[in-house]
């Protein structure tokens, strides 16, 4: 394993974006980060700037107003980059399925890399998810051939 | 030989391990930080992987100045960390330092990004506040010792320490601005990431991260002159100061540019003037 390659898994910086979820799977999130869970001991840190970001955590379901943001964000992080939708709403649209406001899932509007089901997701699963994140970095898994 | 060695060989060395040491004490923050706070805290070289991540991610660059600004950012730092050990002018050494900040400055403005230019307005607004300090304290400095030369420091009989004890003090405000710390954190908060975008990535990123590492490390430096007798003393000080930033990080919100400003400059400037006048009075210098 190259240097790079180490740093990448031991060093993950997380972007989350809230589509318009109900705040449940953003508190789950959130929980993530406190001394219980603290994802900071992997070195996962939550940041606000797209363009240092590696992981995008997309929460609640795309529509006609958030696409645009979206698609923007996803464009302004830098490979190698990541999506993981967090909870129903992000990975199928959940209740919002075939409302005529939304578009569904986020996988409508950028490729999503994992996602997580679940209303709402358990801390514990998007500490897994982004551990899957690191195995896809590390190429362990194949990449989905899409884009 | 060994004379040599230690005279220009050793401080031509120094600046360039000067961003490990610093990538250290940031890891050795990171985890005292996570210990206050209950929680486990990343490994102390938690920084070292981040820039090194840093440095393969693809990078925006929307003005090719800006790499090159960052990289004199950088280098002046180092520089001024260089002449700092091999017992140059304090004159010179502050213009090399602002020559670094300018850089960094100008780097932020090179963009025209929002968030650069914010971050650029806030770089003023810590460097206005703790340049003067600075100043101030190598200003007394040289009443005490006669010159701005750094070996007058070293034939001094008594260590600054006990003729310039409150312009030690006001050297802690400007660890706190420069480590950007709570309660002087406008620039960004080291430890909260999402508070202020900075707008930069990639390897420029980096360069900035290894600058602003050396700064810290230099600002240390130049405390341990406080204590040049005995270098052990004068190194415990300045990681003392550190440690205490670290605390202090911990206990305080933070506060808002106006109230930085009045506090460094009223506290800073009150310490060190009385400081002088003190001396002054009693007929030391």
């Amino acid at each position: 394993m190259t240097l790079m390659t180490k740093a990448r898994l031991k060093s993950l910086w997380v972007l989350h974006f809230d589509c318009g979820s109900c705040n449940g799977c953003d508190i789950e999130i959130l929980a993530a980060l406190t001394p219980k869970f603290d994802v900071e001991r992997f070195g996962i840190v939550k940041i606000g700037d797209p363009k240092q970001a590696d992981v995008l955590l997309v929460t609640g379901p795309a529509n006609n107003r958030n696409q645009k943001v979206l698609r923007d964000l996803y464009d302004q992080m830098p490979h190698p980059k990541m999506v993981i939708a967090v909870g129903t709403c992000a990975c199928t649209g959940g209740i919002f399925h075939n409302c005529p406001n939304t578009l569904g899932g986020i996988d409508k509007v950028i490729p999503v890399d994992i996602y997580i089901p679940g209303c709402a997701v358990r801390p514990e699963q998007i500490i897994d998810a982004v551990v899957l994140a690191l195995d896809k970095l590390s190429g362990n898994v194949p990449k989905k051939e899409d884009e | 030989m060994m004379n040599n060695l230690t005279r220009y060989v050793l401080p031509i060395i120094y600046p360039f391990l000067t961003p490990i040491i610093g990538g250290f004490l940031i890891g050795f923050d990171r985890k005292v930080t996570a210990r206050i706070q209950n929680r486990t805290g990343p490994p102390i070289l938690q920084p070292f992987y981040d820039v090194i991540k840093l440095w393969g991610k693809e990078s925006f660059i929307d003005n090719s100045f800006q790499p090159i600004l960052s990289l004199g950012y950088l280098l002046f730092i180092l520089m001024s960390v260089g002449f700092l050990a091999l017992k140059k002018d304090l004159l010179l050494i502050l213009a090399t330092l602002t020559l670094a900040d300018i850089c960094i400055i100008l780097a932020a403005y090179s963009s025209e990004s929002h968030y650069n230019n914010l971050g650029g307005r806030r770089e003023l607004l810590s460097m206005i506040s703790y340049e003067s300090l600075i100043v101030l304290t190598v200003i007394s400095i040289k009443i005490t010792t006669g010159s701005f030369l750094l070996d007058n420091i070293f034939k001094l009989d008594m260590p600054l320490l006990i003729l310039l004890p409150a312009a030690f003090i006001a050297m802690q405000l400007v660890l706190i601005v420069n480590m950007k710390k709570s309660p002087f954190d406008v620039l960004d908060a080291s430890h909260v990431h999402q508070d202020l975008v900075k707008g930069i990535s990639g390897y420029t990123m980096t360069l900035i991260e290894l600058g602003h590492w050396s700064k810290i490390v230099f600002i240390l430096n130049l405390i341990s002159l406080f204590w040049t007798k005995n270098l052990l003393i004068g190194t415990s000080l300045a990681l003392t100061f550190a440690l205490i930033t670290t605390l202090v990080d911990n206990i305080y919100p933070r506060l808002n540019w106006k109230t930085m400003i009045k506090t460094t400059w009223l506290a800073g400037v009150i310490l060190v003037v009385a400081n002088l006048a003190i001396l002054i009075a009693m007929g030391v210098i």
